[in-house]
């Protein structure tokens, strides 16, 4: 960390360091860039790996915060804060040549607080239409529907990219053309069947083969993250459940652990492990959700089938315990709701030989199929440096050779207890990917077995305040949710609702690469792609 | 702060046998008789739509992920004739309004909706599409799609359990089974 | 065997008693076309519930079970659905292209339905080129597909609608050259002929190795050639939402779906004459006792038999593959199937040369 200081302090000199739960270092955003490709760049520090990129209003002034970490060793990390003090035009200089994760965090914290990043390429709104009125993630921003009344008629969608640049004199906006003159653009989605819920891929083609892929998000734009503003911690439980459905007891898992550090809380053992053992059920329905889906992308519909019968046991095992099926709210602060169903242990246990039989069936019926295996291998190649620069992680992440199971790297809840493979692949194709998500169920099987005669006695929620306050400060927590790291933020004025709470969502790191890696291959392999990255939508939007 | 006494009255559970209302009305109507020609062409054209309605396939969230468990091996409404989901809203009948509509996808829906070929039906499946649900508060979020399209059921829960919305769907199909398809619009002209 | 035609040669000859000769083909036409009309609509009736029932066994449901007992009138309540459906008039369409494309699918399937011999003197019309009438209509159909997609004014169509054409045009040559080595067997072109001389065996067994192979590319040809997965690419649900017809709706859509089921029906019905004999029962030469309990069986029951089972097998394919991809689709028939064929062709010709087979 000694060197990491002082990289920071000789590029930056005017850099303010402060040893909070992480390292954070506040910077002019004149120095911003340079800083940033010091960081990026020296061996000491080597922080090639941007979790993601928030924007807050603090005030007086906007502020964008940094979080990154290295691919070298995954505990290492860093907060970098840069802020605008200009309320009427703010604007900041890009880093999203630096880092891929920016491209699309960027527009999102443009959309949400007006910030304009110069020299970024595409600035345009990510979530919200270009007729949006006022900036909603202000804290004077006029929620009302008044001000943004439901219009249903439909409108053209703008065929031009915005960007700022810095010119000879001052900040010049330029227009790009997104598709060239005759181009054929093919309309994917919002609604389509295999973009997974409501994604729009604006997409360029030559006869089947794919130029470019425009991808536009925002139709699933819920506006959690201000509604958060203005609930308490408990109320806000329940939004990290509808998120990411299909890993929603983890994403819950996150922010409990994060209210949890930083009110002091300590939860029992058991409240650990039974915690531990639904996210892997969780895992494991996810998965197999996401096999199903792929499968039926790729036109097979029996397969689909077959994953959301066998999805149907863990449903029934959630349901005695927690009374929910999809969405669990099982989690609450301090511990979960209720204590384990007396037949709990023994239908997991029943289901652990189950879903092997299962696994082997599938890979019979899928994985030596002539047609899926020639359209899955050497098809949609994410390389492992396009993963680190977007941040992409998960089962999709690790298929492309980046070790980035945060079970192993920072382990929480029982997973330090328990022995498990983190599966690692190189090939970085719909293959790899597809192998990755059936061999984790395999672990995630493994993991239960360990767990599931293991769970110690005791109370299984502690008592907590009635009104929870966080002190003042700023927290962070990742975990390793269905599709990746999942992190949640939030900067606390010892209030009872925070005042800024962020979500990184693993989905949108794989969303961003889609252009990337869909260039030249054809129609069908955009739908197998989609397919194995298993993007969540409503997790991209919140 | 002071809390107000939230009540929240539930449906008592003997309601839920009676089902036959719907039938009932129209066996009131129909007291007096009616042509038998078009009676029986009524009756048999209900049966018709009824039992053949073709679910599009429209998911924005939640929701959208029980509906898929719905047409699954366990529950499986192709049973009733909901076989197959058409991706295309031209050909499709229903369409169940899975998940949270928010602004930007307000046109989309009802553009959608306008696509549908007569006669066409809408379930509103979950607390978001009924009224926001949990996001009802929310800067970009539609209250409810009945503001955009007309809705002809609602299923409530969030998300509602596949067995909901199997007694949802079901209930559409007794709406659609007293239906008038012979001399509607002439009727509409009399008025 | 009970030969249908003696009925049919009993009405023919007791209209000719009393009516001039135009009346009596008129009316003969007109029954004929009715009945054709008619049978059409049953089988697609009872294949589309077929199919779901089928579909569902293989994907541990039920399937349709509340019209009806076990849901048998279930694909009549589609229908009746579909025949009220509103049909939308879609603006910047090309209007008569548009509204013929739907026939044209229809009149394809139809056109080849009618020269099919359902049993002993059960067939409309028998040509003395019957094989090739078969293929030549059999192949309109992409016309009317290609029509649709051109005239829908709509991108997925379109996509669907080359595929299509590309999907056709590469899978019309391994069936046409997988048929032909057939009729280089029974050196006939006309389908009743073609029968007759399975009397003894069928011709796949008749014909060795060669016939089998024949066999196994003409299906395979065959079910790319309707359109279904796992070669259902211009229609491909996943990504081309509806493919060619996408902006159909109400009874156009219906002709299309209708189509579909039939000319699935189609092949396993031109497989069935040309390989399994047709409506021939199964003989075994020189086991004439056997042979005679084989005929106490109807021969329509023989030849809807074979080719619901043929049907069976494609259902099962179909359910069972993901779907290809473009290029996959032609490697396989440009790479594998069309080379194979040709010398299949040869070598059947050879075996007729020197007299080889049964
Ligand atoms: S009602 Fe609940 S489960 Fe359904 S879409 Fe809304 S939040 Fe999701």
């Amino acid at each position: 960390m000694e060197a990491i200081k002082q990289l920071i302090l000789a590029t930056a000199p005017e850099a303010v360091l402060e040893e909070k739960a992480h390292l954070t270092v506040t910077v002019a955003p004149d120095d911003l860039r340079a800083l940033a490709t010091a960081l990026k760049n020296d061996p000491a520090s080597r922080f090639d790996f941007l979790i993601q990129l928030t924007g807050v209003d603090e005030g007086e002034n906007f502020s964008v915060i940094y979080f990154m970490t290295s691919t070298d060793d995954m505990t290492r990390q860093l907060v970098v804060k840069t802020y605008t003090t200009d309320r009427e035009n703010p604007v900041l200089p890009t880093v999203s040549d630096i880092w891929g994760t920016a491209l699309l965090n960027e527009r999102e914290v443009f959309g949400f607080l007006g910030i304009r990043f110069i020299g970024h390429p595409d600035m345009r709104h990510l979530f919200l239409t270009e007729r949006w009125k006022g900036y909603p993630l202000r804290k004077d921003y006029d929620a009302s529907r008044e001000a943004n009344p439901v219009d249903v008629t439909s409108y053209p969608m703008s065929d031009h990219s915005e960007t700022w640049v810095k010119g000879k004199d001052g900040i010049q906006h330029e227009k790009i053309q997104l598709f060239e003159e005759d181009d054929y653009v093919l309309n994917i989605g919002p609604q389509h069947p295999a973009t997974h819920g409501v994604l729009h891929f604006r997409t360029a083609l030559d006869g089947e083969i794919i130029k470019k892929i425009d991808v536009n998000c925002g139709y699933i734009h819920r506006g959690i993250e201000k509604l958060s503003e203005g609930l308490t911690y408990p109320q806000i439980l329940h939004f990290t459940d509808r998120l990411d459905y299909l890993s929603a007891h983890i994403n819950r898992h996150a922010l409990c652990i994060c209210v949890e550090k930083a009110a002091g809380i300590e939860v029992t053992d058991r409240t650990e492990v039974i915690r531990t053992i639904m996210d892997e059920l969780t895992r494991i329905t996810s998965h197999l959700l996401s096999w199903a889906t792929m499968c039926m992308d790729m036109g097979a519909l029996t397969a689909f089938i077959y994953g959301m019968r066998d999805r149907e046991k863990i449903m029934d095992i959630f349901e005695e315990t927690t009374g929910g099926r999809l969405i669990q709210n099982y989690n609450v602060i301090g511990g979960v709701m209720a204590d384990l169903h007396p037949d709990f242990q023994r239908k997991v246990k029943a289901f652990i030989p189950y879903m092997r039989e299962k696994l082997k069936e599938y890979h019979q019926l899928y994985t030596g199929n002539v047609i899926a295996v020639n359209r899955m291998i050497g098809v949609g190649v994410l390389s492992k440096e396009t993963a680190i620069s977007y941040a992409v992680s998960g089962p999709v992440g690790r298929a492309s050779g980046l070790s980035c199971d945060l079970r192993k790297i920072m382990p929480y809840s029982a997973y330090g207890k328990v022995e498990f493979k983190e599966i690692v692949r190189h090939e970085g194709d719909c293959m790899a990917r597809y192998l990755n998500r059936l061999d984790e169920i395999e672990e995630s099987l493994h993991i239960l077995e360990q767990l599931i005669d293991a769970i110690p006695e005791g109370e299984y929620c502690v008592k907590t305040k009635p009104i929870i306050r966080l002190p003042e400060g700023e927290y962070f927590q990742r975990v390793e949710a269905a599709r990746g790291e999942f992190g949640v933020y939030i900067q606390s004025r010892g209030d009872k609702t925070p005042w800024r709470l962020k979500f990184r969502s693993p989905s949108m790191a794989l969303v961003s690469v889609m252009d990337t890696i869909c260039r030249g291959a054809k129609v069908a392999d955009l739908v197998t792609i989609g397919g194995s990255m298993d993007y969540v939508i409503p997790d991209i939007d919140r | 702060m002071e809390v107000k006494d939230i009540k929240i009255k539930g449906i008592p559970h003997e309601e839920f046998n009676d089902n036959e209302y719907l039938e009932k009305y129209v066996e009131e109507l129909r007291a007096n008789g009616v042509g038998i020609v078009t009676g029986v062409l009524d009756d048999m054209i209900n049966w018709g739509r009824s039992n053949s309605m073709w679910p599009l396939t429209f998911a924005t969230s939640c929701c959208g992920i029980e509906f898929m468990s719905v047409g699954a091996a366990r529950f499986d409404f192709a049973r009733f004739g909901f076989e197959v989901t058409r991706n295309s809203p031209r050909q499709a009948d229903v369409i169940v309004v899975a998940g949270t509509i928010v602004d930007k996808m307000a046109p989309i829906l009802k553009r959608l909706y306008d696509q549908m070929a007569e006669p066409k039906y809408v379930i509103a499946m979950g607390s978001c599409a009924i009224s926001g649900g949990p996001f009802c508060n929310s800067y970009c979020v539609v209250n409810g799609v009945d503001k955009i399209i007309p809705v002809d059921v609602f299923v409530p829960g969030c998300p509602p359990k596949p067995e909901a919305l199997l007694y949802g769907m079901m209930q559409l199909q007794r709406k659609v089974k007293v239906e008038r398809f012979m001399f509607k619009d002439k009727k509409k002209q009399d008025k | 065997m009970f030969d249908f035609s003696i009925v049919t040669t009993w009405v023919d000859q007791f209209l000719r008693t009393y009516l001039p000769e135009f009346w009596v083909l008129a009316i003969e036409f007109v029954v004929v076309g009715v009945v054709m009309l008619a049978l059409y609509a049953v089988i697609a009736l009872v294949l589309i519930y077929f199919e779901r029932k089928i579909c569902a066994f293989f994907q541990c449901r039920l399937g349709p079970n509340r019209v009806g007992p076990y849901g048998i009138f279930q694909s009549i309540a589609d229908m009746l659905k579909m025949l009220i459906k509103e049909i939308i008039p879609i603006n910047h369409t090309d209007k008569l292209l548009f509204y013929l494309a739907p026939f044209f699918v229809v009149v394809a399937s139809f056109l080849t339905f009618g020269a099919i011999p359902f049993g002993n003197g059960l067939q409309a019309f028998d040509f003395n080129i019957g094989v090739f009438y078969l293929l030549a209509v059999s192949s309109l159909g992409v016309i009317g597909i290609l029509m649709a997609g051109w005239a829908s004014n709509n991108k997925y169509s379109m996509i669907g609608a080359m595929r299509s054409g590309a999907q056709l045009v590469s899978y019309e040559l391994s069936a046409g050259l997988s048929l032909l080595t057939m009729v280089v067997l029974s050196g006939d072109l006309q389908l009743s002929t073609i029968i007759e001389k399975q009397s003894d065996t069928w011709f796949i067994f008749q014909g060795h190795l060669p016939a089998v192979v024949a066999f196994v590319i003409y299906l395979i040809a065959g079910h790319a050639e309707t359109n279904r997965g796992p070669f259902d690419l211009p229609e491909a649900e996943s990504e081309l939402t509806a493919g060619y017809h996408t902006e159909y709706s109400g009874l156009q859509f219906g002709m299309f779906y209708l189509a579909e089921y039939l000319n699935m029906f189609i092949i396993a019905s031109i497989a069935t004459t040309v390989f399994l004999g047709g409506w021939m029962p199964f003989h075994i030469g020189g086991l004439d006792g056997f042979n005679q309990v084989m005929d106490y069986i109807p021969s329509v029951v023989w030849f809807f038999g074979k080719a619901f089972a043929l049907m069976f097998l494609s259902l099962w394919v179909r359910w069972t593959f993901p779907r290809l991809r473009i290029d996959q689709l032609l490697h396989l028939e440009w790479k594998y199937l069309l080379p194979i064929n040709m010398v299949n062709l040869l070598i059947m010709v050879g075996i007729v040369l020197l007299g080889w087979y049964f």
